[in-house]
């Protein structure tokens, strides 16, 4: 079956139809990582994009029940060079088209996505349309340059939960009780704050100062999420108010969310950073850790008026803030992600990083 | 963290001569090493005994020794200079175990020179085996099960314990030499005895079997403030149970979720940390269970190795270079990315594209070896190919091979195989299993039969399926014509060449490109940029690859750097990635191409050429355009030619990229005889070759038309003619008497060549060689026996023709001149011979009009000289020579092929030398067991050493020490000699006596040696009882053997004294004027003793005969 990914430049790409039949728009954007399609598509941060892998080859290992980021997957459309038609690995359950065309993700494969990433590499991230179904294709480029886009857009309240509720596999003995925002958070971030030796309670972006200080924790954590850090200006005064009363550590767009709570002003960029190799310095140690990242937007640390927080990480590759901290209070936050998953653990420390802010209360 | 300041000076180390499992690589990461360094202000030293090597030129060190590679000689030049600082980890396993001994014996504390990269402690941890299972385990690695032996006794001990099968590892050898797997006790005392006797510490491991799991690499670098990244991890397509070096791999890994990558990571930085490599690469491997993911580490090189030459080309990443700028002092974080410029070199490329190596055999050379392929490498050289599929890579992977196949299969080569014969193929790994897969699924076997025959992972043999299941569907399209440019597109996407796609639809291999071509389907090249397009990159490395084009991208939209993509064009067919539009005037472009694979007849050497011409057309204000598959070489480093395409040297990726880049002038003679192949047809298209014309190529190369050539010119040739048939080639025999020496036409390194006696032979050998070279002739030569043979390298520009050197063959005509010592200058030939030789050269270069090199070969008996051979090309001996007489012949040849006269690059005279130059082969017999050692007219070495000293005694013993003969100075010679040497024996003989050995001799020669009043053991032949000369050697009484080979009758028990010299290492010695030159140099050297002097002292004694170079 065909499909088409058309761009509202108006470059349209045909290659073969994958996964689930359908319709979809987002912003396109590229991911370096070589592996870790499915962490990719589950990481509810994709919400809102149609994701090209530039890895050709895709699929090579099937996809399995333990290696999720989330319930499902989450980007709204999948672009790749060459999908495997079976999947080897001894772990494997399902193909990657089978999963997807169950999971009802629409997806393309056979085109030239090199001459794709250049082309976002040129000129930016990408309002695109992925369909299986109209291939009309000057009615494509139409159909992208009319979609919402992200600038603004608040993509949290489609990802984020209903009501507070325990990490099922937290369990309430653990020494430390940590309220966890979640704004679209990747299972592999619970599982990493339980096994640092926290009992996380995971709530809803929308939730207030009163329900979190109810819950008595001792800290409070902000998530991964999709979409512009703008957009959701609740969260941001909810965190603002925070700040001074309970630790904090953020991650991603908990980061930029802390970066506007300070006081910051957020950017976006060119076409982000989506991958598992971007080296990132830390200023203090001068250590360098190779990281996995994801995301479009940056907090600009310039931006922040009180001369309390400073950068911590900086990302060689453009030397775009990574990490900040606050001096006085307990809270720090990196824009990548120490869970990795997927990419290099080289950043796993960060979770016994807020095990000891925790401890001392004092900045990290 | 800045550079070291507290060093000044730096000794690197190099890997010596080319064998099986240390090939060129180790001059490419040396070469990059070496640059890094001196780029720093620091002084290198550097040793190494090849001179084929591009390290070894006088430019990229401050002091070079070519001497041989042991601690004796180390210890004089670390006297001589005094370094602050020893770099072993760049020199391959021989320079780690030349490192580890001269810190074992005290030399490097006591001249106080500090180890960098790895000292030796990391070293030790790293090699040897109960050390390394101690540290694994001590950082909760598991490793497959195992026990260390000293004895037979220990090795049955632990074998008993783990179960067979057992594979077992001797410490300490390279390439995995004297390893195995063994199935029962008889395996297990073969391998586990001839273990122990090649390891240098007589260790072997005996270990579980891991055969059949799927194995891994990663390629780990780390720094001083322990930053480690991994620069690339590769899948072998093969499993475990193969050498590494022997089998295919792929980068990056194909078949490992994210979650089984980042553990194997983490304990591939585990490794590297407990090992404590401090700064530089390591290669980890590992082995997982395909059934349950259980992952064992399986070793760790602590030092730059062939994966690490190959992750380098596979991702643009430099790693040597790199490498070396972290031993003296810099982080990671502190080197930019060469590539992307803007980023830094601490980070992890991301591949947007797969890459296939495939190792290349030798095994025709070496009838009678076991062609099994094992724990033990056996491999000679290793192509790369990149694709943006997997299909793609290994479709050109085969066809830059060079062995006849233009993918794998679609092109009638393919014999079919009985099912048990097929079967067979297919479980017992071999060089042509690839062939067997594609052969299993035409006869309908399910991938999971396949996979339980091979044990390759299922997503392999799916994609192999694929590209048979396409063939298959080509096949059935009757006409080219009528195949949609869909379908073509498709196979061109999957890597099917236009060769295959002929074979297919029974057309021309021109007609097909026409027709692709008018259907706009041509390649597009892309770039090796380590970070997957992610950001703009300045290098132009490029490989082809099919893409189908988007619509509404015009030809340059993507690619124009200033950022502002065109509307809408039409197809986008056949353009370069990053090309920017001239600014004035395009800089002249001459494009390269190189030697393809390295194998025996055509390795290092021509690469060293090509690399010679990069540099000298660079210096003359060319652009230069290199193209090459081999991922071993310095040509394919990407920043030797200001453009690389990695690609197959066929005539369809050539002219795919000669139709991009247009270049002025397309140089062949450089890259031995595999861009000589394709001369003719490249001219047919119009290609601007430069050199010597394809016609006189044709002339010389051609028997028949050569023939006549020297007819014409008055010059001397043994008695020949050309036979198309076994009555032709009978008759031609019985005309001019044999014995007759007899070869296939165009080919290279001897290949099928033999000397034969009778007619009956004559027969034999025809029959056998249909197929050698199909459609070309067999040649028949009158066999001069007992001639000494000269090779003569010289240039000529059309006008003038000025020799580079003559060397002299130590071994009697008919011994390959690869194979052959040779002696610069001659050191036995009279003057008049020699000038009678300088004239008949100088004849053939005017009639050939040669511009460039060319090699000619002669005969000298009985002071007359004959003509064997001409070659328009650059020869295997161009570097020994170039460094011999300090002249850079392929640098001057290059720059002659652009127009430049010999006059104004000054070389118009031939060096007169003041010392003597030695070049001697090295042979990979210790691989191939059971293969007879003696020489002949094919070739069989892989690499070759140089000695340089005052006299011909001197260098020939340094040659001797350097190819890795134990040159005894004292002790038992054993010498048997065939009937017709025995007359030459007895002068040797008395000299070895005179200088102190003992003599044994079988019966025949010790009655002439006794007869001459020579005093001589005697020892039985193996027939006459016991102890025979077996059992003589077998206890190591012998330190020197003498024995040159006869008839048949006492074959057999030749071979097996020779096979058994081998295995116990002892020096052999198989022809009577390799005798008188052994006992020459064993007296010089017991006379004189061993002294070292660097390259650039003799140089100095030799002044430059060329305008001095910029």
């Amino acid at each position: 079956m065909k499909a088409i990914l058309a761009l509202e430049d108006g470059t349209v790409f045909r290659g073969e139809a994958f996964g689930a039949p359908g319709e979809v728009a987002g912003e396109v954007i590229f991911n370096t990582s070589m592996t870790g399609y499915q962490e990719i598509l589950t990481d509810p941060s994709y919400r809102g994009q149609i994701v090209v892998m530039t890895y050709p080859l895709i699929g090579n290992y099937g996809v399995n029940r333990a290696d999720v980021e989330s319930a499902k997957p989450q980007a709204e459309g999948f672009v790749v060079r060459a999908l495997s038609p079976i999947a080897s690995n001894w772990r494997h359950e399902e193909t990657l088209e089978g999963w997807l065309k169950a999971q009802g993700t629409p997806a393309i494969q056979g085109i030239d996505t090199r001459a794709l990433t250049i082309l976002l590499r040129v000129k930016g991230a990408l309002k695109g349309v992925l369909s299986t179904m109209d291939l009309d294709e000057k009615r494509a480029v139409e159909k992208a340059r009319n979609s919402p886009g992200l600038i603004g857009r608040d993509l949290v309240k489609e990802v984020t939960c209903k009501e507070i509720h325990p990490w099922p596999e937290s369990p309430a003995s653990k020494r430390f009780k940590v309220v966890a925002i979640d704004c679209g958070m990747k299972h592999n971030i619970p599982r990493m704050l339980t096994q640092a030796g926290c009992q996380v309670l995971v709530a809803p972006a929308t939730v207030s100062v009163k329900q979190i200080l109810d819950l008595k924790p001792d800290s409070l954590f902000l998530s991964n999420g999709p979409g512009d850090p703008e957009g959701m200006p609740y969260l941001v005064s909810t965190v603002r108010e925070c700040v001074g009363t309970l630790p904090i550590f953020g991650i991603c767009l908990g980061h930029q969310i802390l970066g506007l709570a300070l006081g910051g002003k957020t950017y976006k960029l060119k076409f982000g950073h989506h991958g598992a190799n971007h080296p990132v310095l830390d200023v203090r140690t001068g250590r360098v850790e190779i990281t996995a990242q994801n995301h479009g937007f940056s907090v600009d640390p310039a931006s922040i008026p009180s001369g309390d927080v400073e950068m911590t990480h900086l990302n060689l590759n453009d030397k775009t803030c990574e990490g900040m901290r606050h001096k006085k209070d307990p809270v720090f936050s990196v824009q990548y992600h120490p869970e990795a998953s997927p990419g290099p653990h080289d950043a796993h420390h960060h979770f016994q990083r807020f095990m000891k802010m925790m401890e001392t209360g004092k900045p990290v | 963290m800045p550079k070291r300041t507290d060093i000044k000076k730096i000794l690197i180390i190099g890997s010596g001569p080319i064998i099986i499992g240390q090939a060129c690589e180790f001059d490419y990461s040396g070469t990059q090493a070496c640059k890094a360094l001196k780029e720093e202000g620091y002084s290198v030293v550097l040793i190494n005994s090849n001179p084929a090597t591009i390290m070894t030129d006088p430019e990229f060190a401050d002091r070079t020794y070519i001497e041989p590679i042991t601690v004796e000689v180390l210890e004089k030049i670390i006297d001589r200079e005094r370094p602050d600082a020893l770099l072993p980890t760049l020199g391959g396993q021989t320079g780690l175990n030349v490192a580890i001994q001269l810190a074992e014996a005290g030399i490097l504390e006591r001249y106080g020179v500090e180890m960098i990269g790895a000292n030796a402690e990391a070293i030790r941890k790293a090699e040897d085996r109960q050390l390394f299972k101690e540290t694994m385990l001590s950082i909760g690695l598991s490793l497959p099960f195992s026990g260390v032996a000293h004895t037979l006794m220990e090795a049955r001990a632990a074998a008993d314990r783990i179960g067979f099968p057992v594979v077992i590892r001797p410490a300490f050898t390279l390439g995995g030499t004297g390893g195995g797997i063994a199935y029962n006790w008889e395996e297990l005392d073969r391998i586990a005895e001839a273990g122990l006797g090649l390891s240098m510490a007589s260790e072997v491991l005996i270990e579980e079997s891991v055969e059949g799991w799927k194995e891994f690499e990663l390629e780990v670098m780390r720094d001083r403030k322990d930053n480690a990244v991994i620069v690339c991890s590769i899948e072998n397509f093969d499993p475990m149970g193969i050498h590494t070096g022997d089998s295919i791999t792929v980068a990056p890994t194909q078949t490992l979720t994210d979650r089984e990558l980042q553990a194997m990571r983490n304990d591939a930085i585990a490794v590297i940390r407990a090992i404590g490599v401090e700064t530089g690469g390591s290669n980890i491997q590992f082995a997982v269970d395909p059934k349950t993911g259980r992952r064992v580490i399986i070793e760790m090189n602590p030092r730059v190795s062939r994966s690490s030459a190959l992750a380098s080309k596979a991702t643009g990443f430099p790693i040597a270079k790199i490498a070396a700028k972290l031993a003296v002092g810099y982080t990671l974080d502190e080197l930019p990315n060469d590539i992307t410029q803007k980023t830094p070199a601490c980070f992890e490329p991301t591949l947007d594209y797969c890459v296939v190596k495939i190792p290349r055999w030798a095994f025709e050379k070496f009838p009678g070896a076991d062609t099994t392929l094992t724990v033990q490498m056996k491999s000679v050289g290793e192509v790369m190919a990149i694709g943006r599929t997997f299909k793609e890579a290994l479709q050109k992977g085969i066809r830059s091979l060079e062995i006849g196949r233009y993918g794998l299969g679609a092109d009638g080569k393919d014999q079919p195989l009985e099912p048990q014969e097929l079967k067979r193929k297919l479980r017992v790994p071999n060089a042509e299993r690839l062939f067997a897969i594609r052969q299993g699924i035409l006869a309908g076997m399910p991938t999971e039969e396949l996979q339980q025959l091979t044990r390759i992972d299922p997503w392999f043999l799916e994609e192999i399926r694929q590209i048979v299941e396409l063939e298959q569907e080509l096949a059935s399209e009757d006409d080219v014509g009528q195949a949609d440019a869909a379908l073509l597109f498709k196979a061109k996407q999957f890597g099917f060449s236009d060769r295959q796609l002929s074979f297919l639809w029974g057309k021309s291999e021109g007609e097909i490109r026409k027709h692709r071509i008018g259907l706009g389907i041509r390649p597009l090249f892309y770039l090796v940029d380590t970070c997957a397009a992610e950001f703009e990159s300045y290098t132009p490395y490029y490989y082809s690859t099919y893409e189908q084009p988007a619509v509404g991208l015009s030809v340059h939209s993507p690619f124009d750097s200033a950022g502002h993509p065109e509307p809408f064009g039409k197809l986008r067919a056949g353009s370069v990635e990053g090309e920017r539009p001239a600014q004035g005037e395009r800089p002249k472009r001459i494009m390269i191409l190189g030697g393809g694979p390295n194998r025996i007849g055509q390795g290092i050497e021509f690469d060293y050429c090509c690399v010679h011409a990069v540099f000298a057309l660079r210096e003359a204000g060319y652009q230069t355009i290199m193209v090459n598959s081999n991922p071993e070489t310095v040509s394919t480093d990407y920043d030797t030619a200001d453009r690389l395409y990695f690609e197959p040297l066929t005539l369809e990726d050539v002219l795919n990229i000669v139709d991009e880049e247009r270049p002025d002038g397309v140089i062949l003679q450089l890259g031995g005889q595999t861009p000589l192949n394709l001369a003719l047809s490249l001219e047919k298209e119009g290609v601007p070759i430069i050199g010597t014309s394809p016609v006189a190529i044709d002339r010389a190369e051609d028997r028949k038309k050569f023939s006549e050539l020297i007819d014409e010119l008055s010059l001397r040739q043994p008695p020949n003619g050309t036979a198309m048939a076994v009555e032709e080639a009978l008759k031609i025999a019985r005309t001019i008497g044999f014995p007759v020496l007899v070869r296939p036409s165009y080919v290279l390194g001897g290949r099928a060549m033999e000397i034969v006696y009778d007619e009956e032979s004559l027969r034999g050998y025809m029959a056998r060689a249909v197929g050698v070279s199909p459609k070309r002739p067999i040649l028949v030569d009158k066999f001069l026996e007992d001639a000494i043979e000269v090779d003569v390298d010289l240039i000529a520009d059309g006008k003038s023709a000025v020799i580079g050197g003559i060397l002299e063959h130590v071994e009697q005509a008919g011994v390959h001149s690869g194979d052959a010592a040779m002696v610069l200058p001659p050191h036995t030939l009279p003057k008049p011979v020699l000038d009678e030789i300088r004239r008949a050269s100088r004849r053939l270069a005017q009639a050939l009009n040669v511009l460039g090199l060319m090699n000619i070969q002669f005969a000298v008996k009985e002071n007359r000289v004959y003509v064997l051979e001409v070659n328009p090309r650059a020869s295997r001996t161009i570097p020994f020579v170039s460094k011999a007489i300090h002249v850079p012949l392929a640098k001057l040849a290059a720059k002659v092929m652009t127009g430049t006269s010999l006059a104004q690059l000054g070389f118009t005279k031939e060096v007169e030398l003041l010392f003597t130059s030695v070049k001697e082969s090295v042979f990979p017999f210790s691989r191939f067991f059971g293969v007879d050692i003696i020489l002949g007219p094919e070739m069989k070495s892989t690499g070759e050493v140089m000695g340089i000293d005052v006299s011909f005694g001197l260098a020939y013993a340094k040659s001797q020490i350097a190819a890795y003969q134990r040159l005894p100075l004292g002790g038992t010679v054993f010498v048997s000699v065939k009937d017709a040497d025995k007359p030459f024996i007895p002068p040797i003989a008395r000299r070895l006596v005179e200088l102190g050995f003992k003599l044994v001799s079988t019966r025949g020669t010790a009655e002439v040696l006794r007869k001459q009043g020579i005093p001589v053991d005697e020892v039985m032949k193996i027939h006459e009882g016991r102890p025979h000369v077996l059992d003589f050697l077998r206890d190591s009484r012998v330190d020197l053997i003498i024995n040159t080979p006869a008839g048949k009758a006492t074959k057999e028990d030749e071979t097996k004294i020779r096979s058994m010299a081998v295995a116990r290492g002892i020096p052999c010695v198989t022809t009577i004027q390799g005798a008188r030159a052994i006992a020459t140099g064993i007296g010089s050297l017991l006379k004189e003793g061993l002294s070292v002097c660097s390259l650039q002292e003799w140089h100095e004694k030799v002044p430059l005969r060329v305008k001095s170079e910029k």
